[in-house]
C-alpha cells in the first residue's frame, strides 16, 4: 500500500481519535461516580464518601485535562486532514458540533474550576452543582458528537446542493435523531460508566492485594462491582439493538461483522475465523449454525453476505470481524468479575487478597479494550464511506501533501506518547496509593501549588476530621 | 424578517476569537512569563491565578474554530490546510500547555518536575507564536483555486508572518503581566509591573509596525484607509482614525499607569492592555472585511446554508447569554488576590 495522504491521514485520524476516546470514556463515568459520591456524603453525612470523592477528584483533574487538550486536536482535524469532507457536511454536521460547544463545552470547562478550586469558596451545595454541572456537560458533549457521527453512518433529513455538491439539512429533528443515534448513544454512554467500574475495582483490588485495604477500598471495590452486575447486561441489550440497526441500514457492515460471505434465509455465529478477503471466505471457521431467527428476530427477508456487495464497497472484512470479537469478549470478561466481586461482597470477602483481586486488576483495561474495538467496528466497519452511501473516504480528505501528514502524525505520536505515560503513571500512582496515611510516599506539601485546591490536596486533608469540611 | 446570518455570524465568531485572544492571550502570556520566575513559589503563584479558568478561556478557541466549521465551512476547509503546520505546531503546544497545570504539581523528582515545566513555558510561547504565525499568514492571504487551498505548505512564513507571531507573543506577555499586577502582591506584583512596562514598549512598536506593514500587504487594505500613491483620502481616513488613535492613548494612559502613577488602581493596566488590543483587532477587521479568506473568498461565499445558520443562531442567542453569566460568576468568586494559603485546608 502506498503511504499517501489519504491513507496517512485515515491513520492520524484514527490515532489522534483513539486516544481521545480513552479520556471520555473514563471522565463521563468517573464524573457521574463523583456527583453520586459527593451526593451520597451530603445526603448520608458518612465520612467514607467524601474521602472517595477527594481521592478520585485528583484522578479526575487529570484524566479530564488529557481529555480536554486532545479533544482541541480533534475539532481541528476535520479542517486540516478532511477539508472537503468539511466543506461537502458542514452546513449538516457543524451546527451539531456548535452545539456542543455551547452547551457543552463551555459547561464542562467553567465548572470544572469551581469543582477543582471552589471548595473553600462555595458552600457545600453549590459546590455540588457544580459537580453536577460537570457531570451534565460530559453526556450533553456526548450527545452532540454522537449525533454527528451517527448521522455520518446513517445520513438522513438531508439533501445535495446540485450547484456546489455539498448536503444541507431539510429536516434538523430527522438529522439529530437519526436512526442509528438513540442505540449509539446508549450504548456509548453504558461503555463509559463500565469502563470507569471496571477501572475503580482495578484500584481497589489492587489496594486489597498490597494490604492497604481501608472502609473506602471496600466501597469501592462494591460500588464498582455492583456498577458492572446491573450495566453489563443492558450492555449486552444496547449492543445488541445497535446490531439491529446497523444489520437495517448497514448490512454491509453486519456481514463483515459475522463473517458472512454468502447471502442465506438461515446464517449462523461465527465464533472463530480467519477472514480471507482475496478469496471470499473464511479459514479455520467454528460455527454455531442456526441463530439468525434468535439473534435478527426482526429481521425480514434472506440475510444478506458479503459477495452481495461490489468489492470496492465492503469495508476491511478482517478488523471489523476481530475487533467486535475483542469488544464482546472484553464485556462478557467485565460481567464475570462484576458477579464475582457481588459474590465476595455478599460473603463479606472482598478485602481478603485473592484470585478476584488478580484478576481485577488487569480487568481495569478492559473497558478502554472494549470502548476502543467497539469504535474500530463501527467506523471501520462504516468504510469505504465518511457520509454512508453517500461520501467516500478518498473524496473527503484535504489537498495537503503527504510529507506534511507525515509530519504531523510523527509529531502527535511523540507528544502523545510522552503525554500519555506521564499521565498514566501520574494517575496510578494516586490510585494505587489507598487511602491511608502512606508513610512510603513522598509528601506532596512541597510541590503543591498554592491557591490550587483538590487536584491537590495531599493525603491528610483525606482524613477524617470532622470539621474540615468547610474552613469558612 | 430577513436577517444577515453570514454577517451575524462573522461578527460572532470575530468575537469569539478577541475573547479567546483576551482571556487564552493572558494565560499564555503568563505561561511565557513563567520562564522568568526567580522560583518554584513565584511560579506556582503565577499559574494559582489562573487555574481555575484556563480552561473555560480555551473554550473560545474551540467555539473560535468550530464555529468557523459550522458557520463557514468553505472558510474552514481552506484556511485549515492552508495553515496546516502552524496550526499543528499550535495544538501540540496547547496539549503541553494543557496537561502542565496538572502535571507540573504531581511531578516529584527533578527532571520530570524541570521537564514539565519547561513544557509549560515552551508551550505557552510556540502557541502564541504559532498563533500570530497563523494570523500573519491570514492577513497576508492564501492562494485558492475552486473550492480548495492551492497554496505551498510554506506559503504563511514570511518576514511579516514572523513580525505579527512576535507581535502576538508580546502582546500576550503584557495581558499576563497586567492580570498577575492584579492577582498579586508584594514582590511578585513589583516584578510583573516591570516586565508589563516593558512589554508595553514592545507591543507600541510592533503595533506601528505591524499597522504599516498591513497597509503595504493589498492595494485594497490600503485603499479602506484612504491612501494611495498619489494623495490621500481623508474623506476615508478620518472616520476610521478614532481606532488607531484610541490604541495609541491607551498605551498612553497603560504607560502612565505602569510608571508613574504606581498608586492606581491594579485594575487598571489590564484594562488600559484590552484596550489596546481592541484596537488593533477592529483595526484588523477594518481591514479585511468582507474577506474570510483575504482576499479570495468573502462571508456570504463562505457561509453555510440559511437553515444552518439561523439554527445555531438560535441556540448562541439563548446560550451565549447564559455562558458569559456563568464564566462572569465563576471569575468573581474567584476575585480578588490569590492567597498562597488556600490550598491548605483548614
Ligand atoms: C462519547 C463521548 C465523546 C466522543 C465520541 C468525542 N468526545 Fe470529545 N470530549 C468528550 C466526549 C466525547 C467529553 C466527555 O466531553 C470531553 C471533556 C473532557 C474529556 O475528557 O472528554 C471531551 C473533550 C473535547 C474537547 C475539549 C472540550 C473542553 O474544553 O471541555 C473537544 C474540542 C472535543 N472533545 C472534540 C471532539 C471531537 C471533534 C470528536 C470527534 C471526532 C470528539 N470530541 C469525540
Ligand atoms: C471517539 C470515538 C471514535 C473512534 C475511536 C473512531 C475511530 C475511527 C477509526 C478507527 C477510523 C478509521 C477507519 C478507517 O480509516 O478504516 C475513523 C474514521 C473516521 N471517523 Fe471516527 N471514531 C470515533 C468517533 C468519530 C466521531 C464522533 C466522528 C465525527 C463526528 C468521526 C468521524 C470520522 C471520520 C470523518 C473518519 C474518516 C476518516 C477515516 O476514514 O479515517 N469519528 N474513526
Ligand atoms: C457484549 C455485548 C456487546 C455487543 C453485542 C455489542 C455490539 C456492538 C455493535 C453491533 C456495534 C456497532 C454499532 C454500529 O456500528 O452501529 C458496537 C459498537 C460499539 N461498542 Fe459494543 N457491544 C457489546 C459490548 C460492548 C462493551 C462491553 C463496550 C464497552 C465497555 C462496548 C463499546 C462499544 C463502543 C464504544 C462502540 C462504538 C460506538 C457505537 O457504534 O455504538 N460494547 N457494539
Amino acid at each position: 500500500m502506498e503511504l499517501d495522504a489519504l491513507i496517512l491521514s485515515r491513520l492520524q485520524f484514527a490515532f489522534v481519535v483513539a486516544f481521545h476516546i480513552l479520556f471520555p470514556a473514563f471522565t463521563i463515568g468517573l464524573a457521574a461516580f463523583l456527583a453520586v459520591c459527593e451526593g451520597l456524603w451530603l445526603w448520608t453525612k458518612r465520612d467514607v464518601f467524601k474521602r472517595l470523592y477527594l481521592h478520585w477528584i485528583k484522578i479526575f483533574a487529570l484524566a479530564f485535562a488529557m481529555g480536554v487538550v486532545s479533544g482541541v486536536v480533534m475539532s481541528y482535524q476535520f479542517g486540516t486532514n478532511w477539508s472537503v469532507f468539511s466543506d461537502k457536511a458542514g452546513s449538516v454536521i457543524g451546527p451539531l458540533l456548535g452545539y456542543e460547544v455551547l452547551t457543552a463545552f463551555f459547561l464542562e470547562a467553567t465548572f470544572l474550576g469551581v469543582m477543582l478550586f471552589g471548595w473553600k469558596r462555595v458552600g457545600n451545595k453549590l459546590h455540588f452543582i457544580a459537580t453536577c454541572a460537570v457531570a451534565i456537560g460530559t453526556t450533553i458533549s456526548a450527545f452532540w458528537i454522537l449525533s454527528a457521527n451517527s448521522w455520518m453512518q446513517t445520513p438522513v433529513g438531508f439533501a445535495t446542493d446540485p450547484e456546489t455538491g455539498n448536503f444541507y439539512a431539510t429536516d434538523w429533528w430527522a438529522v439529530i435523531f437519526n436512526p442509528s443515534f438513540p442505540s449509539r448513544y446508549v450504548h456509548m454512554m453504558l461503555a463509559a460508566f463500565i469502563t470507569t467500574a471496571a477501572v475503580i475495582m482495578a484500584a481497589g483490588a489492587w489496594q486489597v492485594i498490597r494490604g492497604h485495604s481501608s472502609q473506602p477500598t471496600r466501597w469501592q471495590i462494591r460500588m464498582a462491582a455492583g456498577t458492572l452486575c446491573l450495566l453489563m447486561p443492558l450492555q449486552i441489550w444496547a449492543g445488541h439493538w445497535s446490531g439491529e440497526v446497523a444489520h437495517e441500514y448497514q448490512p454491509a457492515k453486519v456481514a463483515a461483522i459475522e463473517g458472512w460471505w454468502d447471502t442465506r434465509d438461515v446464517q449462523g455465529t461465527v465464533l472463530f475465523a480467519i477472514p480471507d478477503e482475496d478469496n471470499e471466505r473464511n479459514i479455520a471457521e467454528i460455527t454455531v449454525p442456526g441463530t439468525s431467527p434468535y439473534l435478527f428476530a426482526n429481521a425480514h427477508g434472506p440475510l444478506q453476505g458479503l459477495k452481495d456487495f461490489a468489492r470496492e464497497d465492503r469495508p476491511p472484512v478482517f478488523i471489523v470481524f476481530w475487533a467486535f470479537r475483542i469488544m464482546v469478549g472484553a464485556g462478557l470478561v467485565m460481567l464475570a468479575l462484576g458477579i464475582w466481586g457481588a459474590i465476595l461482597w455478599w460473603r463479606d470477602r472482598i478485602d481478603k487478597p485473592g484470585l478476584f483481586h488478580l484478576l481485577a486488576v488487569p480487568g481495569g483495561a478492559l473497558g478502554f479494550v472494549a470502548v476502543l474495538t467497539g469504535w474500530i467496528t463501527a467506523e471501520v466497519g462504516r468504510q469505504p464511506y465518511t457520509v454512508y452511501g453517500f461520501l467516500r473516504t478518498e473524496d473527503s480528505v484535504a489537498p495537503v501533501s503527504a510529507e506534511q501528514v507525515a509530519t504531523s502524525l510523527l509529531i502527535f505520536m511523540i507528544v502523545y506518547a510522552i503525554v500519555f505515560t506521564a499521565g498514566t503513571v501520574y494517575m496510578a500512582r494516586i490510585a494505587t496509593r489507598g487511602f491511608g496515611d502512606d508513610p512510603a510516599d513522598p509528601p506532596e506539601r512541597e510541590n503543591r501549588a498554592p491557591g490550587s485546591a483538590l487536584g491537590a490536596v495531599d493525603d491528610k486533608a483525606e482524613m477524617p476530621t470532622p470539621n474540615r469540611q468547610r474552613a469558612k | 424578517m430577513d436577517l444577515d446570518l453570514p454577517l451575524i455570524w462573522a461578527i460572532l465568531i470575530a468575537v469569539a476569537v478577541m475573547l479567546y485572544v483576551l482571556l487564552d492571550g493572558m494565560d499564555l502570556g503568563i505561561g511565557i512569563l513563567t520562564g522568568l520566575a526567580k522560583d518554584d513559589e513565584e511560579r506556582n503563584l503565577m499559574t494559582a491565578t489562573i487555574e481555575p479558568v484556563w480552561d473555560g478561556n480555551e473554550t473560545w478557541l474551540i467555539l473560535g474554530g468550530g464555529g468557523l466549521f459550522a458557520a463557514f465551512p468553505l472558510a474552514y476547509a481552506i484556511l485549515m490546510p492552508a495553515f496546516y503546520l502552524p496550526v499543528l505546531l499550535m495544538l501540540a503546544a496547547l496539549i503541553f500547555r494543557g496537561v502542565a497545570f496538572e502535571f507540573r504539581h504531581k511531578a516529584v523528582r527533578k527532571p520530570t518536575k524541570l521537564f514539565w515545566n519547561g513544557a509549560f513555558f515552551g508551550g505557552s510561547l510556540a502557541a502564541a507564536l504559532a498563533q500570530g504565525l497563523i494570523l500573519g499568514g491570514f492577513i497576508q492571504g492564501v492562494t485558492v483555486e475552486g473550492r480548495a487551498f492551492a497554496g505551498g505548505a510554506f506559503d504563511w512564513l514570511t518576514p511579516f508572518s514572523l513580525l505579527v507571531a512576535v507581535s502576538v507573543a508580546i502582546g500576550y506577555v503584557l495581558l499576563g503581566a497586567c492580570w498577575l499586577i492584579l492577582k498579586t502582591e508584594g514582590d511578585v506584583q513589583d516584578r510583573a509591573r516591570k516586565r508589563a512596562f516593558m512589554a508595553l514598549v514592545g507591543v507600541g512598536v510592533c503595533f506601528a509596525a505591524v499597522s504599516l506593514a498591513t497597509l503595504s500587504i493589498d492595494p485594497r487594505v490600503t485603499e479602506r484607509w484612504g491612501f494611495s500613491m498619489t494623495h490621500m483620502d481623508f474623506g476615508k481616513l478620518l472616520p476610521l482614525s478614532p481606532i488607531p488613535l484610541f490604541g495609541i492613548v491607551m498605551v498612553v494612559l497603560a504607560a502612565r499607569d505602569l510608571t508613574l502613577n504606581v498608586h492606581a488602581p491594579d485594575w487598571r493596566p489590564y484594562l488600559f492592555s484590552v484596550g489596546v488590543f481592541l484596537s488593533g483587532y477592529i483595526g484588523l477587521a477594518v481591514s479585511l472585511f468582507p474577506n474570510l479568506v483575504p482576499f479570495e473568498v468573502d462571508i456570504w461565499e463562505a457561509a453555510a446554508r440559511d437553515n444552518a445558520l439561523g439554527l445555531m443562531l438560535v441556540g448562541a442567542a439563548i446560550m451565549l447569554p447564559v455562558i458569559l453569566i456563568y464564566t462572569g460568576y465563576v471569575y468573581s468568586l474567584f476575585w480578588g488576590k490569590v492567597d498562597p494559603d488556600e490550598a491548605y485546608h483548614d
